[in-house]
């Protein structure tokens, strides 16, 4: 599935990061980075929870 | 459980509902909330909203799919008005009644007022915008209150360029809160721009003019707002017979009550991380609180895991970008352990008992407070932590 990132609604929270760590990074600002915006069925899980506690509801899953 | 009630259709009641769907719940979801409003966030509205940068479509927690996508029985523009924990029904202000199995919680907080009016409140979208319209170069704005609310309109209002007077009760803003030392860090940031803080200042009403002090003295006005605090939405639940005292009282679990849980800003509940009960006004508990009550809610009672996070809050204000953990209030002791407050590169810590209780940063990188989270999460001794350097 497709992660996607608003990065300019990201209020640097770090809430993805504690989630799942092995998607998002933040930047020096703070402002969150996907290290992989392609995720395997392991990794959604994570992503959910990301998507359901920021603060900005600015990550989202896709589905193909 | 075959029907849900969800009352409270924002962030908390929102991450309710889609976690219920997300564990397999698939009976009937009612969504039951007063605004008229699809759930939409609450922070942009002092910041980017206030500020005239984002228009209101911007909020909307969910798309219109995503929406759908949950199946909801939506009730928007429908105030609950009254539960009944006998016969499982939530009685909403149009007269119909929601029967259910398990209830979630979730209405929130609404600003305290003063005495008079015409003055502004900012909680809601259409405060936001009510506010947005009134302020433009030269307008006069009193903002009564220096917490987080009442600041970050300030810094907003000072860049759209109208005069602003903050008056403030306590002889240090956000002292209980945050410490003093902080606290007048903070307050500096509104002085060096020329918005004028006003500390030790009681404001007894709003008048046609502005407003009234307890001393008598009047400050004028063109706009004034009022940010001193709220109070949790919990009147509809008055005679059901759930324990309310400043908020709706809740175990460890979020529960209220067989099968009735609440979360976000309403609710108070035990936190075993910190050993007391809270109720925390913050945005990201909001969500995780509204998904650890689902989650409860579904679970067979002895699985159920007790809600124990670590706070987070973050505000902006000015150039700063103010990030905090833990619990903070009552704290015993504050050491700055990274960085310089006079710079606003920072990180402080707050003992509580000999534990970090807290962190606060500001213009820090994540790493730096990441860390203090931990020490956090793990109950670190304060005097290795503070010694180590975490
Ligand atoms: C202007 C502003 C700025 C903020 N900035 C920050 C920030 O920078 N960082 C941060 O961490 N937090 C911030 N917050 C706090 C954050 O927005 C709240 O913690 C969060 O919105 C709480 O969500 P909630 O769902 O618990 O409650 P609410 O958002 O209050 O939602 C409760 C909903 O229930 C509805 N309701 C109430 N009573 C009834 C009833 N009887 N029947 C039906 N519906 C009812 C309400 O109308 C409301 O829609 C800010 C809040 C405001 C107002
Ligand atoms: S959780 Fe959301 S707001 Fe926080 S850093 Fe990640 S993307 Fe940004």
């Amino acid at each position: 599935m497709k992660v996607e990132l608003e990065a300019d609604k990201c209020v640097a929270s770090g809430q993805c990061v504690v989630a799942a760590m092995e998607v998002f990074d933040q930047d020096d600002d703070g402002i969150a980075i996907l290290l992989t915006d392609e995720v395997g069925p392991e990794l959604v899980d994570g992503v959910q929870e990301a998507a359901a506690v920021c603060p900005a509801a600015a990550i989202r899953l896709v589905r193909p | 459980m075959r029907r849900i009630a969800v009352v409270g259709a924002s962030a908390a009641g929102l991450a309710a509902a889609e976690t219920l769907r997300r564990e397999g719940y698939d009976g009937t979801l009612t969504l039951v909330g007063d605004e008229p409003e699809p759930p939409y966030d609450r922070p942009p509205l002092s910041k980017q909203v206030l500020a005239a940068e984002w228009e209101p479509d911007r909020l909307a927690l969910r798309t219109p799919a995503g929406l759908a996508a949950l199946d909801l029985d939506l009730r928007l523009g429908a105030a609950a008005t009254g539960l009944d924990l006998v016969d499982r029904a939530v009685r909403l202000a149009n007269g119909s009644e929601v029967p259910y199995d398990g209830l979630v919680i979730a209405t929130g907080v609404r600003p305290r007022r003063l005495p008079g009016e015409g003055a502004h409140v900012l909680r809601t979208l259409g405060d936001a915008l009510t506010l947005r319209e009134r302020l433009s170069p030269g307008r006069r704005l009193v903002v009564v209150g220096a917490g987080f609310l009442g600041a970050e309109a300030a810094a907003v209002a000072w860049r759209l360029g109208a005069e602003v007077t903050v008056l403030e009760p306590a002889a240090v803003p956000l002292a209980h809160a945050v410490g003093a030392d902080v606290g007048r860090m903070l307050a500096r940031a509104h002085a060096e721009r020329g918005v004028d803080l006003r500390c030790g200042v009681m404001v007894s009403e709003v008048t046609e003019e502005g407003v009234r002090l307890a001393g008598g003295e009047e400050i004028e006005a063109d706009e004034v707002l009022v940010a001193v605090g709220s109070l949790p939405n919990t009147e509809w639940l008055d005679g059901s017979g759930l324990a309310i005292g400043d908020g709706v009282l809740c175990d460890e679990y979020c529960e209220a009550a067989e099968n009735v849980y609440a979360a976000g800003d309403v609710a108070r509940w035990y936190n075993p991380l910190f050993g007391t009960s809270m109720r925390i006004e913050h945005r990201t508990n909001a969500a995780e609180q509204g998904m650890a009550a689902a989650r409860n809610l579904l679970a067979a009672r002895e699985a159920r895991k007790a809600f124990a996070p670590v706070p987070y809050f973050w505000s902006d204000q000015y150039d700063m970008k103010v990030q905090a953990y833990g619990y903070l209030r009552g704290h015993d002791e504050v050491a700055v352990v990274e960085g310089d407050l006079a710079e606003r590169r920072f990180v402080a810590a707050y003992r509580s008992g000999d534990r970090v209780g807290g962190a606060l940063a500001v213009g820090m990188a994540p790493k730096a407070i990441r860390q203090w989270r931990q020490a956090i999460v793990t109950g670190a001794s304060w005097h290795e932590a503070v010694r180590s350097g975490v």
